[in-house]
């Protein structure tokens, strides 16, 4: 069962991923994915039926953390690295829909 | 039913459809701190000062769980009646800048309280789904739009508020009325304080609010097509949006349209809901277990002590007090059961149950602080049910009006005391016999004809004699006891 | 002064020695640290191991060492031993790059708890060493900033994705090193290097500072020149951190005494499957370790486990898969590059397609697409799946034997460009070592011979989880019974002409 992606596919997978994609590297971005999954396909090909899912090397539970406050970082080096500061906040560009 | 002139639409939608309701209510927690590091969780701090590399979503820096927000999870299930399972967390992926990793943590098909009940004050029971711990965004103010995001021309984001814990319930969709979806928020708002879990500010956005909201033909068991509809901010908003969202879909469908599955945005000045963009990869949010935490498996200690101390919920108090009131298995009047719903929600309740077994007249104790303390619930919760008690003796012994009484309660309300006291002090004695007797003769006297058809047996002019005695004595005598006199005198 | 000793024929003090000359006030810090920068300076121009030499703070701490050990306080077990830093390590205060332009000027404000132990031990850190980018290759030629060179090789990759630290070791700019292990990336380099690395139990190590690439598979762990030396870092950076929830609360102990105590009585395993899929000369050197372990004392045999093989396709759809969302977070919002969008969807998408290079791109593609609707269940939970068929193939294993002993890699160190044109044969070349991986169980890398150009073969010794004693005891025996000149460092001889 080959695998093969169309490069709308690519492009859907762009955008849920935010990488911006010429029409040219959505075509060659497809054959190399197509490549990777036809190689990775051995997988679906396994019958795993009675096998569960590990998702997690570990098989820890109930890792928890005592509701105690710890420092905060200054607001000086929260705001060192951004890229835009307006008024003590992270600037961004226009956002054009809400939060789904 | 009402045959006045209806807003256009909701009439024909009560008479042939009816609306279908499920809430998904997201309430902070509150805890000292943010869901999975020490930042504290408090709200109105200047912007970006309570963040950390884990809550700024910083390379290398991984969530550490709070145990106290999944007891007050816990806390909360129980209250509603869930189970509480064993859960994991989850990824949800997608972009947005208010979310510093670009995923949210949250749990997803695995949530730790599931399948529970809350009791709404009528009786309905309102079915819970489930109960799920997340993380909080950040939060985005829009400039150069008038604040608003559409025209905006750019976003400045504080992360203050990113990781502050969740538990987002989520109700069945059972309610039909908007009226009764206000309720249900009323009621789980007093939950969610009485179990500790939250402040229960909506204003503060400590509770959030989104109705699924579907309209079908009364009668009808399939379910219609729904619309979710978000920024409800107050119980007032809750309650228009799905009146109006309830005449929207039924004039849809009325006209043969279709209802298109969506979310749409309230707008509070407008008075309507709108349909917010949506793109259709906005939705694969591509879940998955988050590997950098592990799953959650509260056992029945942990559960025992996260639940120690949690009292009575509203629900139960109502049924404690409607006992109180009226024993076992009685019908509660609906005006009863009014009074009993405002004394349970402003916490006099206890107050009532103690001076009842203290020998109180259980109704006049239920109405005198559904009515009299309820004015000022926060004197009347300091209220000694001792002095309320007295109080209450002496007017169901006559020893004072209900005026009185009350007279004497506002005192007491307001500065503290003694009923019998402030009583003396407010010049209540009891009127003794000789001077009720001295009172009478007058009345009789002044009103000759009146007299003499209550003498002649005509029951229903005591009172117009009772009134003139309670004038004369300048409402000092006491009614019950007048009567008994009028009585004792005609023979 | 020579701290590794090598082809040099000087002693042999290593990390253990020279921290032991440190704290007897014999050596001066200060003096280790200007004679490690000094080669750094000589060397790293030709083989870019580092991104960024931190001089002046290695000078202060160093300095900080001295006056403890006049002070006669004690300066720690790493006392003035020099270590270079994986790059997708916080430090704070000097830039964290993942080799990648998203991150090029981001210095993070905070460390990552095992630098926080490193230098609480009284180590030197020497700066931070190149990588694929974000940790994602198998020869460092994914750096944003150019590859490292192999120092037995220039030509030649040093393998990766840690391959700075692996070279910087092998090259004796520093005796020991951290690297970060997802797949291989510790100890495939260190093969191709001629150097130790050990990929720890998952959650024996904090990953508390360790940029994410692919979270249930990354491990951080050392590099060295000796077997004792790794152990000795392992040591110090292993234990509990409760900044990281998948962090083992056990004690540690007894890693440095297990490199010397023998492979008595020690079950061995050689995992056959490997062996057929490996070249001659790597195959060969596995079964010459077999005999020096069976020499030693061991009970040797061969075991059929060719379930392991699957792991390779499961780990090429959960890594990318975890690096899909944990890349996520660079957006251009809080931190690192940003390239102008007219609004903020489009500022996320140029700079991520500006920020990140092919092969990253590539797995987020990847990652995306099988977590994707319609799709996550016939490729990510059927790679979970693969993942417990891995895990139960190993426990079977590990009823008959203590270790299981294959070779790290197929081949030796490849020409730089050979595998660049095709990502799938770059993938094959962490065959072997990604199903410790996917396990979470330990596993390390031993130069254990030299091919017949004169390169570096390693061999892996795996053992289930919280195995590293018996891990340990099989690699001291194995780095004793090694060919001549098998390991680095390899300054001399790189520096003769080659």
């Amino acid at each position: 069962m080959a695998v093969e992606l169309s490069s709308e596919e690519v492009l859907h997978v762009a955008r849920l991923a935010r990488l911006e994609l010429g029409a040219e590297e959505s075509t060659s971005a497809a054959r190399q994915l197509s490549a990777i999954l036809e190689h990775v396909d051995a997988v679906r090909a396994l019958d795993l039926g009675g096998i569960p899912p590990t998702s997690h090397p570990l098989e820890l539970v109930n890792v928890l953390r005592d509701d105690v406050e710890r420092p905060c970082l200054d607001r000086a080096d929260v705001l060192a690295g951004a890229p835009a500061v307006e008024d003590g906040r992270f600037a961004v560009p226009r956002i054009l829909g809400e939060a789904p | 039913m009402s045959t006045g002139p209806a807003p256009a639409g909701a009439g024909r939608a009560s008479a042939d459809f009816e609306v279908v309701v499920g809430l998904e209510v997201h309430c902070e927690l509150s805890t000292a701190t943010k869901l999975f590091c020490g930042c504290p969780n408090r709200f109105g701090s200047e912007p970006n000062t309570q963040v950390c590399p884990v809550c700024l979503g910083l390379p290398g820096a991984l969530p550490v769980l709070n145990r106290r927000a999944v007891e007050l999870a816990v806390r909360v299930g129980r209250a509603l009646h869930c189970e509480i399972r064993p859960s994991t967390f989850h990824r949800k992926n997608y972009f947005y800048p208010d979310m510093p990793k670009d995923f949210q943590i949250s749990q997803y098909d695995e949530p730790i309280d599931v399948d529970g009940y809350l009791e709404l004050p009528s009786g309905r029971r309102i079915g819970i789904e489930r109960a799920h711990i997340e993380e909080d965004t950040g939060k985005t103010t829009h400039l150069g739009g008038g604040g608003r995001i559409h025209g905006a021309d750019r976003s400045l984001v504080d992360y203050n508020r990113a990781g502050v814990p969740l538990v987002e319930i989520v109700s069945r969709p059972d309610m039909r009325s908007a009226d009764e979806a206000r309720a249900y928020v009323a009621e789980l708002r007093a939950i969610l304080v009485a179990s500790g879990a939250s402040d229960g500010r909506m204003e503060e956005g400590s509770l959030r609010v989104d109705a699924n909201v579907s309209v079908r033909r009364t009668g009808s068991d399939a379910f219609g097509t729904r619309c979710e509809v978000k920024n409800l901010n107050s119980l007032r908003s809750l309650g228009r949006a799905i009146e109006h969202e309830q005449a929207r879909q039924v004039a849809l469908l009325e006209a043969g349209e279709r209802v298109v599955q969506e979310t749409r945005h309230w707008n509070e000045d407008e008075g309507r809901t709108s349909s917010m963009r949506s793109k259709e990869e906005a939705n694969d949010y591509r879940y998955f277990p988050e590997p950098d935490l592990v799953p959650l498996a509260p056992d029945g200690a942990f559960v025992a002590a996260a639940t120690a101390g949690l009292g009575l919920m509203p629900a139960e108090r109502r049924a404690r007090l409607a006992t109180t009131v009226h024993g076992p298995d009685a019908a509660v009047a609906a005006s009863t059961l009014d009074q009993i719903t405002t004394v349970v929600d402003l916490g006099l309740d206890d107050l009532v149950v103690e001076v009842v077994e203290r020998g109180a007249d259980a109704r006049l104790a239920l109405a005198r602080a559904a009515n009299e303390a309820a004015q000022s619930p926060e004197d009347a919760r300091r209220l000694d049910p001792g002095a309320f008690c007295r109080l209450l003796e002496l007017e169901a012994g006559g020893s004072l009006s209900s005026t009185q009484a009350k007279s004497v309660l506002a005192e007491m309300l307001a500065a503290g005391g003694e009923p019998d006291a402030i009583a003396r002090r407010l010049g209540y004695e009891a009127l003794g016999s000789e001077a009720l007797e001295s009172a009478i003769d007058a009345v009789v006297a002044a009103h000759p004809d009146a007299w003499a058809r209550y003498a002649a047996g005509e029951d229903k002019v005591a009172q117009l004699l009772t009134g003139q005695v309670m004038k004369a004595t300048k409402g000092r005598a006491n009614g019950k006891a007048v009567a008994a006199a009028l009585a004792a005198r005609r023979g | 002064m020579s701290w590794s000793g090598g082809p040099h024929g000087a002693p042999e003090p290593g990390a253990v020695g020279l921290a032991a000359r440190v704290r007897a006030g014999e050596v001066r810090a200060a003096d280790v640290a200007e004679e490690t920068l000094e080669r750094v300076g000589r060397r790293d121009g030709e083989l870019h191991c580092f991104n960024v030499v931190t001089a002046d703070a290695m000078r202060s701490a160093a300095a900080a060492v001295d006056r403890l050990v006049a002070s006669g306080a004690d300066p720690g077990p790493l006392a003035g031993v020099p270590v270079a830093v994986k790059d997708n390590l916080c430090t704070r205060g000097v830039p964290t790059t993942c080799s990648s332009k998203m991150l090029e000027h981001w210095v993070p404000p905070y460390d990552a708890t095992v630098v926080t132990r490193l230098v609480a031990a009284g180590a030197l850190v020497v700066g931070k060493t190149n990588l694929d980018e974000f940790a994602m290759g198998s020869s460092t030629e994914n750096s944003a900033f150019g590859p490292t060179r192999n120092p037995w090789d220039t030509s030649r990759v040093p393998g990766g994705s840690s391959g700075g630290s692996a070279a910087a070791v092998a090259a004796d700019l520093a005796p020991l090193a951290l690297g970060s292990d997802t797949g291989g990336s510790i100890r495939q380099p260190a093969a191709l290097c001629g150097v130790v690395g050990i990929k720890p139990t998952y959650g024996l190590v904090s990953r508390y500072g360790l940029v994410a690439f692919a979270s249930s598979l990354d491990q951080v762990g050392p590099f060295a020149a000796t077997v004792a030396d790794a152990a000795l870092v392992l040591e110090v950076i292993a234990g509990h951190d409760e900044m990281d929830s998948t962090s083992l609360d056990r004690p540690v102990e007894g890693l440095l005494d297990a490199t010397g105590s023998g492979a008595g009585g020690l079950r061995v395993g050689v995992v056959a499957d490997f062996l057929a899929d490996a070249s001659a000369d790597c195959a060969s050197a596995v079964r010459a370790a077999a005999e020096v372990l069976a020499g030693a004392g061991a009970a040797v045999e061969e075991v059929a486990l060719p379930e392991l093989l699957h792991g390779l396709s499961a780990y090429y759809l959960i890594a990318p898969a975890e690096a899909s969302s944990n890349l996520a977070r660079y957006d251009g919002v809080r931190y690192g590059l940003r390239v102008d969008g007219d609004d903020v969807e489009q500022m996320n998408a140029r700079t991520r397609a500006a920020g990140f290079g092919p092969e990253v791109r590539r797995r987020i593609m990847l990652g995306t697409y099988v977590l994707s609707a319609g799709y996550y269940d016939a490729y990510y939970a059927q790679a979970q799946r693969v993942r417990t068929l891995v895990a139960r193939t190993f426990a079977r294993a590990y009823e008959r034997f203590d270790v299981l002993l294959a070779p790290t890699t197929p081949s030796v160190a490849f020409p730089l460009g050979a595998k660049t044109a095709d990502p799938l044969e770059m993938y094959l070349a962490d065959l072997f070592t990604i199903p410790s991986n996917l396990a979470g169980h330990p596993a390390m890398s031993v130069p254990f011979a030299l091919d017949p150009q004169g390169l570096p073969v390693g061999v892996q010794v795996l053992a289930p989880a919280l195995g590293e004693v018996a891990m340990l005891r099989a690699a001291g025996v194995l780095e004793a019974g090694a060919a001549p000149g098998a390991r680095g460092p390899v300054a001399s001889r790189s520096e003769a002409g080659r």
